[in-house]
């Protein structure tokens, strides 16, 4: 019953949260609606027994990645309200229509068809392909889940795509550098938070 | 509602759902740092079914895979905000359309 209830409430404030971020015409009051949704999804990672994870989804996500947003807004004073209307292009709302619709549509088919297969009543639908469900019938929840489990296989069965990470990440950060910079090859680049507004608008 | 339980198609469901709202949203809005936070919330739906497969498999690559996903999201905000900063540098108005600007 506890659980319901944390499913409930955590996952209302995901879903609140994602509304706001689309609907919110203010991008901080958006920024902030995220942080609500990461939040709640972070106690549903509790609740999934992936602790680790959770910690890691409110330090990077909740902690590093709005506050990146939030500076960034600040920093070029975007945070008026912007007009909600979508302007001259109807095509894209005629998509963005089909892709909401269509997908809630595929989503309730879905729905059905994961609750079907995982109540076992056609289990030989997987053994067909190949899957074995019948151990894994019963929710486990003795598996090792804490940080040296994670570790473990972070470092024997993906240690070429970490290292690719560390890759992905300085290459990132060369870039946004690249980016960031003052264009223009004769002055001196100035100091990004020195920028006056004249010097921005031009 | 004594016989009520959270399945692994509750979480599946609601991650579904964030990836729905997320994609419409990316669809809808012209703010391009609203399109990125939409971003953000498709890969949150898409971990929260990582995780929820992974409980109910006893799995501890969807971990892993999340763990992954964290950073590939990170490195792609960073990159992103820097393509916000530079756009916005030089137009404050500018929305995702006048992008189209830039295929000169």
């Amino acid at each position: 019953m506890v659980e319901v209830v944390v499913f409930a409430v955590a996952g209302a404030a995901c879903l609140v949260g994602a509304v706001g971020v689309v609907l919110s015409r203010n991008p901080v009051h958006a920024a902030l609606m995220l942080v609500m949704t990461l939040f709640g999804i972070a106690v549903l990672f509790v609740a999934l027994q992936a602790h680790f994870i959770a910690a890691v989804q409110v330090i990077v996500y909740a902690g590093a990645i709005v506050v990146l947003f939030l500076f960034v807004i600040m920093l070029l004073g975007v945070d008026r309200a912007a007009e909600l209307s979508l302007g001259a292009l109807p095509a894209q709302r005629w998509t963005a229509a089909a892709f909401g619709f269509g997908g809630a549509a595929v989503l309730v088919w879905l729905v059905a068809a994961v609750d079907r297969i995982f109540k076992g009543a056609h289990s030989y639908e997987l053994e067909r392909a190949g899957i074995v469900v019948t151990e894994a019938d019963a929710p486990a929840t003795s598996y090792a889940t804490d940080v040296s489990a994670i570790a473990r296989s972070l470092f024997s069965d993906y240690v070429y795509a970490f290292e690719l990470t560390s890759l992905l990440l300085i290459v990132a950060v060369i870039g946004t550098v690249i980016l960031a910079r003052r264009s223009g090859y004769g002055e001196s680049a100035p100091v990004e938070s020195g920028a006056t507004p004249q010097e921005a608008r031009q | 509602m004594s016989g009520l339980e959270v399945t692994t198609g509750w979480y599946l469901t609601l991650g579904a759902m964030l990836f729905l709202i997320g994609g419409t949203g990316l669809l809808v809005r012209r703010n391009p740092l609203i399109m990125l936070m939409c971003v953000e919330l498709m890969l949150n739906g898409v971990n929260l079914s990582f995780i929820a497969f992974a409980d109910r498999f006893g799995d501890v690559h969807g971990h892993t895979v999340v763990l992954f996903v964290l950073v590939v999201a990170a490195a792609e905000v960073v990159v992103g905000l820097g393509l916000v900063v530079a756009v916005l540098r030089a137009s404050p108005r500018a929305t995702a359309d006048d992008l189209s600007a830039l295929k000169g």
